[in-house]
């Protein structure tokens, strides 16, 4: 049997960080009281571990609020990949495969899962470098297409909702001053001109009142 | 292969278009009408679970299958033609009323010299203006035999906005440059969230002559002359890629469906992949469809309608190999110039998650031939707009100001921070001519999953769409500077065609409609030149793209055909052109 593959989300990282909303206000995130273990699909932990390095780096933690590692980016990540997106159920994929043009946008037969097993290669180890270390190590490789989704992921997990795995404690949504889904905005479409306007953030989940199915999870 | 009882009418697709002339026969004729949908059935009720970014605007849950059927592409036919794998430049929908369940809603008419825009054109700038290989024809119908349809089109479906042409009196905050029109619009203008209220005042400070976007996304409770009801628009963001989920925006599903639900000779079958019309000595015979238990079924019909979206219009009757003896099927392929003419950066936070698929604020002085072109390098033009649809964080986060250079890292999240919601977009929509050489046909090499062969899209820009942007880029930075943007990013050129870069789903031709059958594929009614009881009915009949969205007048044509299909068609059965 397949061994399990965890991915430890720290709570010191997460727990009374301090964030700033986009008016510069502060905002308190709720601390948790132990670590989570989070099971992996698609990921071993090893792979997790330096997906996560990576997308910590794109998008750090620093003075300007948390990052990717806060948010559960390469939970996000995980679940992408091992749901219907990474075996490319959303595209065309029947020959021949010909080399297009850049308009003709990507044609290569590898689904986001090989792209990640072969870009990651060059990223073996990451997890365990310093920060310079990790930063010289992704200068090597920022022009490639596997960074371009690294990229693209990077920010799809910071601000997604959170049932996909990422913007954990909408982390994400609080740092940019987005509220989430949301059902009016009629008395404030036009009373706020010039003013930051920051509801709280709720998840698809709260606004709904039960579990919605996300894609991951779908055949 | 299963042969059913013979309806009426059998309609393939059960989008905007389709749904509306299923409507017209069922509640103003006793026949029998059957709507043939490739998707699943859709209501009201399931659009608050859709409130989601990544698998609606990014997954693309709403479209059709791309893993099923798609188009390749090619810019002339000198190159290799691809398949377009993933979704780029533009989206078609799939389910109960198609791509009208998540288009933004924004709702114009043509300007009326666009119809006969060969004749105005030749008679102003004289022939030697128009582009070495263009193609552009004749409607076959002029603004004046349309205006009654928009109208109805408007009521049903409440479009809000502002008259700037009623009965040929002008008004100021309207939009000026429009043709006149019989009504004022059924709903007042949306409000204006911050980014559109500074776009309007820009404009007009610079003596220009901005109007509020004529929405579907209604601006207050509505009833239409059918008497279906609808609730006004909460401004949540959440229409274009989405459907609505209080019924605020216009979609089929919550226009149409509430009567034709009420119809007994009216049947909906989702799930229902049409692959065949079958016309035989000039009629059409009915269609052959793979329904949702993978059966082949054959649909005998007495008048057979093809509604499905533009591309699958032009590819049914390819593989049904429908007479064409003029070689006029394929031709005309337009989409449209659709840019971000210049982004901007504000000093002040926007609030743009507040916002509705159509709540902006255009401008048309540089739409159509309201300006002269005797000394600009390119002929006609489109509406510069801005549009706050609801911005959605991971589409647009890290969109930069041009002073920031870092891609990642600290100083990238600190500068994309900053900009997040700061940033605003001035757009353009202009009109795409037509050309020779911008053509469909069956691919050689590539298939669907039922094994039939894909469209192929023969598509490239000429310098008339390059210089217009050009122009049109220039115009909106000035309009930038005047809204006060610390930092401006102008639009880079147009380049080559990219079907990568979503420009919009307004992709038109094909099947186009006009005044004879040696230059058209229907007539104006939408009637197929060889065969009477076979219409053709959508943007696939526009013979070039007029610069603004093409739902009102998809929809205002079909009216007229729907006219004449219940007041003179099925009594002659002849021709109605």
């Amino acid at each position: 049997m397949k061994r399990r593959h965890f991915l430890t989300v720290s709570a010191a990282s997460v727990g009374g960080a301090l964030v700033y909303t986009l008016d510069r206000r502060p905002y308190v995130v709720a601390a948790q009281d132990k670590p989570v273990r989070v099971p992996l699909r698609f990921f071993t932990e090893t792979e997790a571990l330096d997906v996560a390095a990576a997308a910590a780096r794109i998008f750090p933690a620093d003075e300007a609020g948390p990052g990717a590692n806060e948010a559960g980016v390469a939970i996000y990540i995980d679940r992408q990949l091992a749901g219907p997106y990474g075996r490319d159920r959303y595209r065309y994929t029947q020959g021949p495969f010909g080399n297009g043009i850049p308009e003709q946008g990507y044609q290569g037969k590898a689904t986001p899962r090989e792209i990640y097993r072969e870009g990651l290669k060059r990223l073996a180890g990451i997890a365990r470098l310093s920060a310079p270390e990790q930063d010289a190590g992704l200068k090597q490789i920022e022009t490639t297409s596997f960074f371009a989704l690294l990229k693209t992921h990077t920010i799809e997990g910071m601000f997604c909702d959170p049932m996909h795995g990422g913007n954990i404690d909408m982390i994400g949504w609080q740092l940019i001053g987005f509220p989430g889904p949301r059902m009016t905005y009629f008395e404030e479409v036009d009373s706020h001109y010039g003013n930051p306007f920051r509801p709280k953030p709720q998840s698809l989940r709260q606004i709904v009142g039960r579990p919605v199915k996300a894609s991951e999870d779908e055949a | 292969m299963k042969t059913l009882p013979a309806a009426d009418a059998v309609i393939v697709g059960g989008g905007w278009t389709g749904l509306l002339m299923a409507q017209q026969l069922a509640s103003r004729t006793s026949m029998s009408v059957v709507v043939l949908e490739r998707g699943a059935p859709r209501r009201t009720s399931d659009y608050l679970d859709n409130m989601d970014e990544l698998d609606y605007a990014i997954r693309l849950r709403m479209m059709q299958d791309i893993s099923k059927e798609t188009v390749t592409f090619r810019h002339s036919e000198r190159d290799r033609a691809l398949p377009v794998r993933q979704y780029g430049s533009f989206l078609p929908g799939a389910g109960v009323g198609g791509a009208g369940e998540h288009w933004s809603g924004i709702s114009y008419r043509y300007v009326p010299d666009s119809f006969d825009l060969l004749t105005k054109t030749k008679e102003k700038y004289g022939a030697k203006r128009l582009p070495e290989d263009h193609a552009i024809q004749d409607w076959g119908v002029s603004y004046a035999e349309l205006e009654p349809h928009y109208t109805r089109t408007e009521r049903l479906m409440g479009i809000s906005g502002k008259a700037g042409n009623l009965k040929g009196k002008l008004i100021e905050g309207g939009n000026i440059y429009e043709g006149p029109r019989s009504e004022e619009y059924p709903t007042p203008p949306m409000k204006m969230p911050y980014l559109a209220a500074l776009f309007r005042d820009a404009t007009r400070s610079l003596g220009y002559h901005p109007y509020p976007l004529p929405a579907a996304t209604t601006s207050e409770p509505y009833t239409n002359p059918d008497g279906v009801s609808r609730a006004g628009c909460s401004y949540c963001g959440y229409c274009e890629r989405y459907g609505c989920m209080i019924g605020a925006k216009s979609q089929p599903t919550n226009t149409l469906m509430p009567l034709l639900t009420k119809r007994k000779n009216f049947t909906l079958r989702p799930g229902c992949w049409v692959k065949r019309v079958t016309v035989e000595g000039g009629q059409a015979r009915g269609v052959t469809y793979i329904d949702a238990a993978g059966e082949e079924v054959f649909q005998p019909a007495g008048i057979v309608f093809l509604a499905s979206w533009t591309l699958n219009n032009t590819r049914l009757l390819m593989l049904s190999k429908v007479a064409d003896p003029h070689g006029n099927l394929g031709r005309n392929l337009t989409h449209q110039i659709s840019i971000p003419a210049a982004m901007v950066f504000m000093e002040k936070p926007l609030n743009r998650f507040i916002g509705a698929g159509s709540a902006g604020i255009a401008m048309n002085d540089f739409d159509a031939d309201v300006f002269d072109h005797s000394n600009v390098p390119f002929l006609r033009g489109g509406h510069i707009y801005t549009v706050c649809y609801g911005f959605r964080p991971m589409a647009n986060f890290g969109v930069m100001p041009p002073s920031q250079k870092a891609a990642w890292g600290s100083a990238w999240k600190k500068a994309a921070l900053d900009a997040y919601d700061r940033t605003g977009r001035i757009s353009f929509y202009g009109e795409h001519l037509s050309y020779k050489g911008n053509v469909m046909d069956l691919d050689p090499v590539y298939k669907d999953a039922q094994g039939d062969p894909l469209l192929r899209l023969t598509l490239d820009w000429r310098d008339n769409e390059r210089n217009m942007a050009k122009f049109m880029a220039e115009k909106a930075t000035g309009i930038a500077r005047a809204m006060g943007a610390r930092e401006v990013t102008p639009f880079p050129g147009l380049k080559s065609y990219d079907a990568t870069r979503y420009q919009s789903t307004h992709i038109q031709g094909g099947a186009i409609m006009g005044a004879s059958p040696e230059s058209s594929v229907v007539n104006s009614y939408l009637q197929h030149w060889h065969a009477n009881n076979l219409f053709v009915v959508g943007s696939s009949a526009f013979p070039q793209n007029p610069s603004g969205n093409p739902t009102l007048t998809a929809m205002a044509l079909t009216y007229r055909a729907a006219d004449a299909i219940v007041e003179r068609f099925v009594k002659t059965r002849g021709s109605l052109a």
